[in-house]
């Protein structure tokens, strides 16, 4: 059980790496939540101009390697004095907000176009419709793919310890470097993501039990 | 009957691209008039129902409600609507809301009436449609014409000056239609200005003061039922009768 012995010695440390990951996941999808909301907005906007402007957006999200992003925000932001944290933080949401948008475009398209006309036949404006009617619908469609979304960004946080974030990654390498025994330290975070992804599959599906209730 | 007008059409016309919906419609319905449109698929009932109500907006021609010409330029619409009530063929409630809430919506957010005031509102119109022990159900639960009644008294709760049912039972199980036109005729019988777009010739013939024949996007024919079904003036009024009833 020398493994165990290895996972024992470590955890104090490995627990901090945790709560970092766990902070740089929920605070960048929190901000990802937001972006993605004002891009799925502009796309279903029917204004050209607004439509290319998303459109532009998701395309340098998705044509580009998440690690070149993660650097280009880090070198950028913390020339401004924002720390490597926060600019971290900001890098993920920036690329998270991509999939999220075409995620809540998704869903509000998905809901058929009577409802809105059904609010709007009530004398209700069109936004006091999307806010009441489109959007909590199309929340609940969004979220079995928001919450893979999710599970995704804490795994891609992970990219955060190459511009020197000590989180769950960084230090389970430097862990390995130190003791000269990689493969030990890979196999323990392993199971701290696991445990990670564990719990937020878990919170999902009670989310998605609760709002499922009128169905 | 009232004599005030309630809604005048004058030369309106409304296209889709290169489909010429509706060809120069000229329209009066009176307040307390209960009129019935009829007429093939594709003749443009439901269009014009839905300009009326400017869920879709017209090219050209005049719809003067209540005594003042609307346009978009020069009119909230959301308060025009808030007056024409619409009752659709597949219902729209709203999933996420039980019937009490479906009902309670619009009052609340967009009238601001007070919840406990809202709720009571929508308690004593579902007691008209005869749903109040379904209040608390979701729409999921419920049956076509239970749906299409909880439909009703949702447009209800706006208190609107005029009701337009676009194929209201078109939707609906042959032994759920009944319960739907029972509660429409009750409304017809209260004195609740009326449009409804229907094939149902029963309910035509018994509740409506006037008829329209529309086909082809024009008004082909208009009289009262009895007179427009068993006498048509026209050859393709009579064409059509013939091959619905």
């Amino acid at each position: 059980m020398d493994l165990l012995t290895k996972f024992i010695d470590t955890y104090p440390i490995f627990l901090k790496g945790m709560l970092l990951t766990f902070q740089l996941t929920i605070v960048s999808i929190f901000i990802a939540i937001f972006i993605g909301l004002f891009f799925a907005f502009l796309k279903i906007s029917k204004v050209k101009i607004l439509e290319w402007i998303a459109d532009l957006y998701i395309f340098l999200v998705r044509g580009t390697p998440l690690v070149v992003q993660i650097f280009i925000f880090y070198f950028g932001l913390t020339s401004l004095n924002i720390s490597g944290f926060w600019s971290v933080v900001l890098g993920l949401a920036f690329h998270n907000g991509a999939y999220i948008a075409e995620i809540f475009r998704g869903a509000i398209q998905s809901i058929d176009n009577g409802q809105m006309e059904a609010g709007r036949s009530l004398g209700m404006s069109a936004g006091l419709s999307m806010r009441r009617i489109i959007l909590p619908q199309a929340s609940r469609r969004a979220l079995p793919p928001l919450g893979n979304q999710f599970i995704i960004a804490l795994k891609d946080s992970s990219l955060a310890s190459f511009v020197g974030v000590y989180e769950l990654f960084n230090i389970a390498t430097t862990q390995g470097s130190i003791k000269y025994d990689y493969m030990s330290y890979l196999l323990i975070v392993a199971v701290y993501y696991l445990v990670l992804v564990l719990f937020f599959s878990i919170i999902v599906s009670i989310i998605e039990k609760r709002m499922a209730s009128s169905d | 009957m009232s004599d005030s007008i309630m809604i005048q059409v004058d030369k309106l016309n409304k296209s889709f691209g290169d489909l010429h919906v509706l060809k120069d419609i000229d329209m009066t319905v009176k307040e307390s008039d209960v009129v019935c449109l009829i007429g093939a698929s594709g003749s443009g009932k439901s269009t014009l129902l839905r300009c009326l109500n400017f869920l879709e907006i017209k090219d050209s021609g005049i719809i003067t409600f209540e005594g003042s010409q609307v346009e978009k330029e020069t009119h909230d619409l959301n308060e025009v609507r808030q007056k024409v009530g619409m009752v659709f063929q597949h219902f729209h409630l709203f999933p996420h809301k039980t019937v009490i809430e479906n009902v309670m919506e619009a009052p609340i957010y967009v009238k601001k009436v007070p919840k406990a005031q809202a709720e009571k509102d929508a308690l004593a119109l579902l007691e008209k449609v005869g749903l109040s022990d379904k209040k608390d159900v979701y729409p999921s639960k419920l049956s076509g014409g239970q749906k299409q009644r909880v439909a009703i008294a949702r447009s209800l709760a706006m208190k609107p000056d005029i009701m337009l049912f676009d194929e209201p039972t078109s939707a609906l199980d042959p032994e759920l239609v009944g319960e739907v036109l029972a509660t429409m005729k009750e409304l017809a019988e209260e004195g609740m200005t009326m449009i409804v777009v229907t094939h149902e010739m029963g309910f035509a013939r018994e509740v409506a003061d006037w008829a329209v024949y529309m086909h082809d996007g024009r008004i082909v024919e208009v009289g009262h039922p009895e007179q427009l079904f068993n006498h048509p003036k026209e050859e393709r009024t009579k064409n059509f009768l013939d091959s619905v009833l």
